[in-house]
């Protein structure tokens, strides 16, 4: 049904004008009542009432922050993890433009919005934790360059790298609006934007480890090695296919009506060869691992609650899900491969809330525990996320073939 | 905008004494003879736990008046927070009880400095490092990094301030010394530039070695910082973190910072080439074919 409207309003485009076609375009498809929805519609009006609440009386009435932990789950989870997962697009965009491997080409669209919406909604979470977001155009503007910090770094990539994924992404804008020659610009534009996307997101995948450098004798000796960095660029690359691998299977099924059956078959063999790079990474990072263990001589560590914890995260989430990639690549079995990618995932929130919350001051007398306000807002960012996306899928050629025309160009 | 900051990073990691970072890193990295850091001495031989310094601070910048219920005693940690940028406490030691008074360090290269992208954290050229109100964005950066846990944040303010000891920066401009040092009666603060003040330190303990622990905490701590204490006893009888490094703390980023724009000249010029091999195999092939 979806389908047939979608063409309907295409033909309509070229009679109508630009903007009378947006409005048109605003209007809900689909069901409403669906359960995703009833679930997240209470969560997102709570989480809109925390948010307000934190603007008029400050952070501390919202979370449980202190002054020993001043960076918590919004920080921990929403950008350092969720940073981590939009690593898919940066991966993708390698393989389909640098390495011209046209097989990756059905999920390059979908993989590239999901990133784009990662890194606005995660950028936007933080500026809820910003006391002061209005100053964020500081650093920006050039009045305060302050070089010698990550965080700077960070920040400008996070801006540059949304404009790069904007420009990757534009030709199915142009192609929903139906505006041809922009579309030729724009997709003039896409190998520039790729290798710039690709530079900068080596730069502040590893840049969001580096943050955690100065904090040296905070972190557990466990997690804390200068070594971060490059874990944390060579996790990303893992963590972002898991999750393509993940978000595919989901949108697979929910958008099957956008998706042909040519590219629901390729999904399948796209899927195997993605398990195959994750097995390589994955054993990669468990080997480096490794080496940062024994490097950082810290044996006596193993055999505390900590210790424990460390041996689960690197064995249970780490060469358990590499084996079930490996084996699952062996058997061409789709579900193991499910599984894989789930662990891999809870392995990538484990690891970064290691760094960022559970190890971090994890001699401190009191612990920080986020409170469930938190919890909300770290949800309805999630949720909105999720609505924005839905919205888009349903309208522009993301997961569906493009128009014709677009073909040519 | 992709190349002002590619120019930017090239400037910082070629030449290593881009303008931003000369003035971070602090003195070290730029000697000049005529200006020397500032620095507070604290002997906790000579304190007597009055709390006059805490008055004197809470006064001068204009900080709600301490609770004098709330005095220092042996087995309770008091801390600072947002309404007190300095506070004493008492330790039982092997020499009976002594007292700390604990407020920013003014490290020579501070790594909350380093690590504020708005500069609003500053090593001022005469030592103090001072927060400067109007550039902050709360990102609370500076406190993750702050090996002494300094930096404090007003978490129930909607315009939160970072408040810490800016070692009465107003007043030294004047060519007044601290509050505390001024008002302090047992003369257990003293005020001077960083290498008298050293000199003090070790002039004190040749005088009476029985008295003094043989070590200056924050002579090499964090890189060396502006407040020195001595002390009758090890300082991790008295609360101190002796596992603090002895070289700075920004030199921890230094090796990352500096890959940056090696990464940033290297990278495209990869990936394009990459791409440019890879377009050409498949053009054989499907001659090939």
């Amino acid at each position: 049904m979806n389908n047939t409207s979608y063409t309907i309003t295409k033909d309509h485009n070229t009679r109508k004008p630009v903007w009378k076609f947006l409005v048109s375009e605003l209007k809900p498809k689909g069901k409403i009542f669906t359960p995703f929805n009833i679930i997240s519609a209470p969560v997102i009006l709570l989480g809109i009432v925390i948010i307000v609440i934190r603007f008029a009386k400050g952070i501390g009435s919202v979370t449980n922050l202190t002054q020993e932990v001043p960076w918590g789950l919004w920080i921990g989870f929403d950008v350092v993890t969720g940073v981590a997962f939009a690593g898919g697009a940066y991966v993708i965009t390698f393989l389909v433009y640098i390495l011209n491997i046209k097989k990756y080409k059905s999920i390059v669209r979908v993989t590239v919005l999901n990133g784009f919406l990662a890194y606005v909604f995660y950028a936007g979470a933080l500026l809820l934790d910003l006391g002061r977001p209005w100053n964020v155009i500081n650093p920006i503007i050039g009045n305060n360059f302050g070089v010698s910090s990550v965080l700077f770094l960070v920040a400008w990539h996070f801006l540059l790298y949304m404009i790069a994924q904007l420009v990757e992404f534009s030709p199915a804008i142009a192609e929903w609006i139906g505006a041809k020659r922009t579309h030729k610009i724009l997709s003039g534009m896409t190998l520039g934007a790729v290798i710039l996307g690709i530079t900068l997101s080596t730069l502040h995948q590893s840049g969001l480890g580096a943050l955690y450098l100065m904090a040296k004798e905070k972190i557990h000796p466990l997690w804390y090695s200068e070594f971060i960095p490059i874990l944390f660029f060579i996790s990303s690359i893992f963590a972002g296919l898991s999750m393509v691998i993940f978000e595919g299977s989901i949108s697979q099924k929910v958008f099957s009506d956008q998706v042909s059956d040519k590219n629901h078959k390729a999904h399948n063999n796209i899927v195997l060869s993605l398990s195959k790079i994750c097995t390589v990474t994955l054993f990669v990072y468990f080997f480096l691992q490794i080496l940062t263990f024994i490097h950082g001589k810290n044996w006596m560590y193993l055999n505390t609650p900590m210790g424990y914890w460390y041996l689960t995260e690197m064995l249970g989430f780490v060469l358990l899900p590499m084996i079930l990639f490996y084996y699952s690549f062996r058997k061409q079995s789709l579900t193991l491969i499910k599984i894989a990618s789930i662990l891999t995932m809870l392995g990538i929130i484990i690891n970064r809330l290691n760094i960022t919350v559970i190890g971090f001051r994890w001699d401190a007398a009191t612990h920080y525990i986020p409170s469930w306000m938190e919890i909300v807002v770290t949800l309805t960012v999630l949720f909105v996320e999720i609505w924005v996306f839905r919205w888009i899928i349903r309208r522009l050629p993301v997961l569906s073939e493009d128009p014709n025309w677009a073909n040519k160009n | 905008m992709s190349v002002n900051r590619r120019i930017f990073l090239k400037a910082l990691g070629l030449t290593g004494v881009a303008l931003g970072t000369g003035k971070n890193l602090g003195a070290v990295s730029k000697p000049d003879p005529d200006k020397e850091f500032y620095a507070v001495l604290y002997d906790s031989t000579r304190c007597v736990g009055c709390q006059s310094c805490e008055v004197a601070c809470a006064m001068e910048h204009g900080l709600p008046e301490p609770d004098m219920e709330d005095y220092p005693e042996i087995g309770k940690k008091r801390k600072e927070d947002e309404n007190r940028r300095t506070v004493i406490n008492a330790y039982d030691t092997s020499v009976g009880e002594v007292y700390v008074k604990t407020q920013c360090m003014h490290c020579g290269q501070p790594a909350c400095a380093s690590a504020c992208l708005t500069e609003a954290m500053h090593k001022t050229e005469e030592g103090p490092v001072i927060w400067r109100d109007p550039k902050c964005m709360g990102c609370r950066y500076c406190m993750i990094s702050c090996p002494f846990d300094v930096p404090k944040f007003e978490y129930h303010s909607p315009n939160p301030k970072i408040e810490k000891c800016d070692m009465c920066y107003d007043r030294l401009k004047k060519g007044e010394m601290p509050a505390c040092v001024t008002d302090c009666p047992a003369e257990a603060l003293t005020f001077g530039t960083r290498r008298e003040m050293i000199a003090e330190a070790r002039k004190r303990m040749n005088d009476d070695p029985e008295l003094y622990h043989d070590y200056i905490y924050g002579e090499h701590e964090a890189g060396g910082t502006s407040y020195l204490y001595i002390s009758p006893v090890p300082f991790d009888e008295i609360g101190f973190n002796t596992s603090i490094q002895k070289s700075s703390y920004p030199e921890l980023t230094k090796g990352f910072l500096y890959s940056v724009p090696t990464i940033f000249v290297l990278w495209p010029a990869l990936l394009l080439g990459l791409n440019k091999a890879t377009k050409n195999n498949q053009a054989q092939e499907e001659e090939n074919e």
